[in-house]
């Protein structure tokens, strides 16, 4: 057992355009669980995840498990274990369910599509249908599948997966993710307080780029003042 | 009833010439972005080395050096466009400017240095006796325009297989809808985009020596030429699309050998431009593209 954390990263910042949208942005993600990246729209959350992939230009480090990534291109980050759930899903809406899972399998171990059909049942039965053709919140299976896929995945980061979703899709999308906590770490950038107060253990808040809150979700939800100024919300605790 | 059958014989030829310079184009731009203007120059290169080592074959009878030409004339051009991918567009990837210049740079040199190696003429081809004859359906047929409608039926069909069939093809697919997310998947897209080229090379570069047996010559222009309505085919088409390529190259076959036969000469070319425009204007995305 060791106390290094598994995702590392320290004093990220990210420039796009004239814009300073990261500054100094550092924290740490353990082993195991789901931590919750939270704070208002625009403050970053989402840049953050992109620019632990490599996805936007950065300085700064980023560890996994030790290792150096950002010297790594985008795909070479993935391949360390580091898997990805776009904000807007991003599924290839010409290619087929079963089509756009089959592209999301690599490493040597054989994928999870029975982990995948028990999450999403669904899926199955749709593996024909272009994935272009699905509501909403079916995309939003397929872009969780493909990275649950993997087992090689040792950290998945799940940017708003329940935004745009109806009610039933957020309880489902919800339950997908604790289940999927059981098999990798997972950084989930949340808007709904609701769903990342039930789900997240660990929590970091941006705000205006930079990281003002590292602590527990219980905390942050029992400190109404840290709540309201930070995420916006009217009483902490509540979405 | 002669007459319309050897024009559309000979519309379908000349668009499966452009289909074999468009597929390679739409690919490289739906995946890559890139504006290859250097796709003439492939198709050029590709024909002189094919018929010079053709020429150069010491043995064998006239289809064992046609068959040859065509190995080295799709050989050269998948070889010549993989390092030119790697060495010319691969440091110039999201600088559109700079790539529009590298490849345009490219294509004009090249053609300059064929010139300047083989002079402006046009060179007489020795091709096989059948490829100079005709074959009869409700007219006299040239059997060249059959063979390049068979090649480039044939190129369709293993690049739909490739497309539909294969991981790389299925990467290329997902490449051309969303790169970034390609590589946020753990997929080397570097490596899809030489494979792109290569392809896009490897069927320019046929299209060059079947293009020889079309006109029974080659000169160091028609690459150029004929990329222009490959271009046009590619946008009527849809960026990306294979099949739309195939469509496109049709209908800009046909239309260009009625019009410059019932028309005044020159009037194909003009219709051309014109559907082109059209498309442009009601369908943006071509005719089986996406509307971005």
């Amino acid at each position: 057992m060791t106390n290094e954390p598994l995702l590392d990263v320290r004093e990220l910042d990210v420039f796009i355009g004239e814009s300073h949208i990261l500054q100094n942005v550092s924290f740490a993600v353990r082993e195991g669980g789901i931590t919750g990246l939270l704070g208002r729209n625009g403050v970053g959350k989402t840049t953050t995840l992109r620019g632990i992939l490599g996805l936007v230009r950065r300085t700064g480090s980023v560890r996994l498990a030790g290792e150096e990534l950002t010297r790594l291109p985008v795909h070479e980050v993935v391949r360390r274990g580091v898997g990805y759930v776009p904000e807007d899903r991003d599924v290839f809406a010409g290619l087929t369910v079963a089509e756009n899972l089959r592209l999301a399998e690599r490493g040597s171990a054989p994928p999870r599509y029975d982990l995948v059909y028990e999450l999403f049942p669904e899926l199955r039965e749709r593996a024909a249908q272009k994935a272009g053709t699905l509501s909403g919140g079916q995309q939003q299976m397929v872009s969780l599948a493909r990275a649950l896929l993997v087992p090689d995945n040792r950290i998945l980061l799940i940017d708003e997966p329940t935004k745009g979703l109806s009610p039933l899709y957020v309880k489902n999308v919800a339950d997908a993710l604790q289940r999927a906590a059981m098999v990798a770490t997972i950084l989930l950038v949340e808007q709904n307080f609701g769903v990342a107060s039930r789900l997240v253990g660990d929590a970091i808040v941006l705000d205006q780029g930079r990281v003002v809150f590292r602590g527990t979700i219980a905390t942050l939800s029992a400190d109404p003042e840290l709540a309201r100024q930070h995420l916006g919300l009217a009483t902490a605790g509540h979405a | 009833m002669s007459t319309i059958a050897l024009l559309v014989i000979t519309g379908l030829a000349l668009g499966a010439l452009y289909f074999l310079i468009a597929s390679g184009l739409s690919l490289i731009w739906g995946l890559m972005r890139v504006l290859n203007f250097a796709h003439g120059a492939f198709f050029t290169v590709a024909s002189y080395c094919a018929f010079i080592a053709a020429a150069a074959l010491p043995a064998g009878g006239p289809w064992l050096h046609f068959l040859f030409a065509v190995a080295v004339g799709v050989g050269v051009g998948g070889v010549f466009a993989a390092l030119t991918e790697v060495v010319l567009v691969r440091p110039l990837y999201e600088r559109h400017v700079g790539q529009v210049l590298v490849t345009v740079g490219l294509a004009l040199a090249t053609t300059a240095l064929v010139q300047g190696g083989f002079g402006a003429d046009p060179r007489q081809l020795e091709l096989p006796v059948w490829l100079t004859g005709t074959t009869t359906i409700f007219a006299a047929i040239p059997n060249s325009r059959l063979l390049t409608i068979a090649a480039a039926a044939l190129v369709l069909v293993l690049l739909r297989f490739f497309l539909q069939r294969t991981r790389y093809g299925l990467i290329v697919r997902a490449g051309v809808e969303n790169r970034a997310m390609v590589s946020a998947l753990g997929i080397d897209v570097q490596r899809a985009f030489t494979l792109v080229f290569a392809i896009g090379g490897m069927a320019a570069g046929l299209a060059g020596v079947l293009a020889g047996a079309y006109y029974g010559t080659i000169d160091p222009f028609r690459g150029t030429a004929m990329l222009l309505f490959a271009f046009i085919v590619v946008v009527i088409g849809g960026l990306g699309s294979v099949t739309g390529s195939a469509v496109a190259a049709v209908i800009v076959g046909l239309l260009q050998q009625f019009l410059n036969f019932y028309a005044a000469a020159g009037t194909g070319d003009f219709a051309v431009v014109v559907l082109l425009a059209v498309v442009l204007l009601r369908r943006p995305g071509g005719l089986f593209g996406s509307a971005t």
